[in-house]
């Protein structure tokens, strides 16, 4: 995979106004019960630049596809309802010059992009402004370079720095999701890493499918990859290099390692290791290799996850007895269990924010994602089903995106495995695209970052 | 008049439902004792007489009476049949957390092992895999299918 350099040469071609009362903001807390009415201008393309891009990429309007991800981004958000293009009286290429605010209000909308692309010195030059409607004024500008390839994260950079703006947080659309892409008889199936733009776009495959693989996490700092790979029948946690192609088993455990994921600072793997029917949590620190055991206890000890500041660890065990969720330090001092509900609980993520903590719940033959404060308090469930399980968070921590599995007869007759995401409210469920069946997904950081 | 009659039908439906529900459990208790599958189905032999796998409840790796049957007769065949050595494959069903279910398949793939060590046979000729819920050899989701998943088997492996 090749490494997309992208310049942010004018960070702003005018200053932000601050935050003044009046202009419209979107409460990201309260779901999408109101969804903020916003138009997204077509960028108009440049004339000179239009041959430019009809050859280079196959596109009659480029502006136009930016700006379709763009709107397929706030759609998918819950927060934006984006009007349909057919209403808009105003040509792009005014539009962005100077927007006349009382078409645009005529059609409800309250939030106005626009912009334009050019091709300059072999480079996919993009502009665009983001005007608040009723206040009638500019909320920002920005431009940018990237190759023309690159023109989708075009739009995914627009929709961040857009939803950065009006809710006040991070966005998390250009990013991507490693998941592993499922195929064949439910009692075989051929399973192979892949990798995908949030919005499903752009999938690759990173394995072949010859060796069952499962689990991938990304470093939350680097495009790294950890995962479980059965790789000679020997499964073990291996670490990979994605731009690279480049991997290596981690450690050298004489058994099974799984159930692995990064230190927030990426330095480190944590996993379980299991041997003589008893799993152990350790670390192993990837610059001097030194492995520790965090855990050590004959109960079943697994699916750990650092807190942000990497001070704390939450797993999944069955010390009492049955899979519940405990927090300690990241010594592996002060173990303290902190679900109590009626119920099996397993796959504890923290939350970037650090704040709370996600989980899969199995109670009376259902499954449930939820969330709950790092103390165990306020247990939140968003969504019931017959199976799911593995959530992993947006790198703002709004969004959860997990795997579903439906029912199926004794031949495999129904059975499907689908990505969904949902939003932190519980509103906005949906059902991520894949190419194939896809399982075990996790949401990359900000690749602008 | 009426009433009767619809009255009657929905007794005649409900007593159908208590006599298809009772053959129903009447049939999976012929192969689960509790929720352990006791039936022959899935079974293979290593050789006449001496089934390939065990199988556990839920989220237990306790071997029962007839798992350590079963495998007290795989000692005595691999003490007659000592250049053979086996791999045990631990297994859940879909009903767990992937992770969890890891787990799982080798402590009961450990179990299963222990078992035969005590019946003398030497650590060195067993190893030990787990598959997880990764390797159904049933793919309903129904009890029935569950408990054949749940199971550790004894493979050949040379």
């Amino acid at each position: 995979m090749k490494k997309t350099k992208l310049y942010i040469f004018a960070l702003l071609l005018l200053i932000l106004p601050k935050t003044s009362f009046g202009l419209i903001e979107v409460d990201i807390t309260r779901g999408n019960l109101n969804p903020l009415p916003i138009a997204v201008s077509p960028l108009f393309v440049e004339t000179k630049s239009i041959k430019e891009f009809q050859n280079l990429l196959k596109k009659e309007n480029i502006g136009e596809d930016i700006s379709s991800v763009v709107e397929n981004n706030l759609k998918s958000s819950g927060l934006f309802n984006p009007l349909k293009k057919e209403a808009f009286l105003q040509k792009p290429d005014i539009a962005h010059l100077k927007p006349r605010f009382e078409d645009w209000s005529l059609i409800k909308a309250q939030a106005l992009i626009t912009g334009e692309v050019k091709y300059e010195n072999e480079k996919l030059r993009v502009e665009f402004r983001l005007w608040d409607v009723l206040a009638g004024k500019e909320m920002m500008a920005l431009a940018f370079t990237t190759v023309p390839d690159n023109w989708r994260r075009v739009g995914h950079i627009i929709t961040d720095k857009v939803y950065q703006r009006l809710t006040g947080e991070k966005g998390y659309f250009d990013t991507r999701i490693i998941y592993v892409s499922e195929e064949g008889p439910k009692t075989n199936r051929v399973k192979k890493l892949a990798i995908m733009d949030q919005d499903g776009f752009n999938t690759k495959y990173l394995t072949l499918g010859n060796e069952l693989v499962l689990t991938p996490r990304f470093n939350p700092t680097n495009q790294m990859v950890t995962y479980l790979s059965y790789f000679k029948n020997l499964p073990r946690v291996y670490l990979l290099d994605i731009e690279t192609g480049v991997q290596e088993v981690v450690g050298d455990f004489p058994g099974m390692t799984f159930a692995p994921r990064f230190s927030p600072d990426g330095k480190k793997i944590i996993m379980s290791f299991a041997k003589d029917g008893n799993s152990d949590i350790y670390t192993m620190d990837l610059e001097n290799r030194i492995v520790e055991k965090i855990t050590n206890h004959p109960s079943i000890d697994t699916s750990p996850s650092f807190s942000p500041d990497g001070k704390y660890i939450c797993f999944n065990s069955d010390r009492s007895g049955y899979q519940q969720i405990y927090v300690m330090k990241s010594d592996g001092s002060q173990v303290k269990r902190i679900s109590f509900g009626k119920g099996l609980y397993g796959t504890p993520v923290w939350s970037p924010r650090g704040d709370l903590i996600a989980f899969t719940k199995l109670h009376k033959g259902k499954f449930y994602i939820g969330v709950m404060r790092v103390d165990g308090s306020g247990e939140r469930l968003l969504t019931e089903n017959y199976y799911q399980e593995a959530p992993s968070w947006s790198p703002n921590g709004r969004v959860l995106i997990f795997y579903r599995e439906t029912k199926s007869d004794s031949e495999g007759k129904g059975f499907s495995a689908k990505l969904w995401s949902i939003d932190l409210t519980g509103y906005n469920e949906r059902l991520v695209d894949t190419k194939t069946d896809a399982s075990d997904p996790s949401w990359s950081s900000l690749l602008s970052e | 008049m009426k009433l009767n009659k619809i009255f009657k039908n929905i007794l005649f439906v409900v007593l159908a439902g208590i006599f298809l529900s009772a053959c129903a459990t009447k049939k999976v208790s012929n192969q689960m004792q509790g929720d352990v599958y006791t039936g022959k189905d899935t079974v293979e032999y290593l050789a006449s007489g001496v089934p390939d796998r065990v199988f556990f409840a839920t989220n237990e790796s306790v071997l029962t009476t007839a798992s350590r049957e079963t495998l007290r007769k795989q000692a005595a065949w691999l003490r007659k049949n000592s250049k053979v050595n086996v791999v045990l494959e631990g297994h859940a069903d879909e009903r767990g957390t992937r992770e969890y279910n890891l787990a799982l398949g080798e402590r009961r793939a450990n179990a299963a092992k222990d078992y035969l060590m005590t019946y003398g046979i030497s650590g060195n000729r067993i190893s030990v895999i787990s598959y997880g819920k990764e390797r159904p050899v049933d793919s309903g989701s129904n009890p029935l299918a569950w408990s054949k998943n749940r199971r550790s088997v004894t493979v050949k492996a040379n």
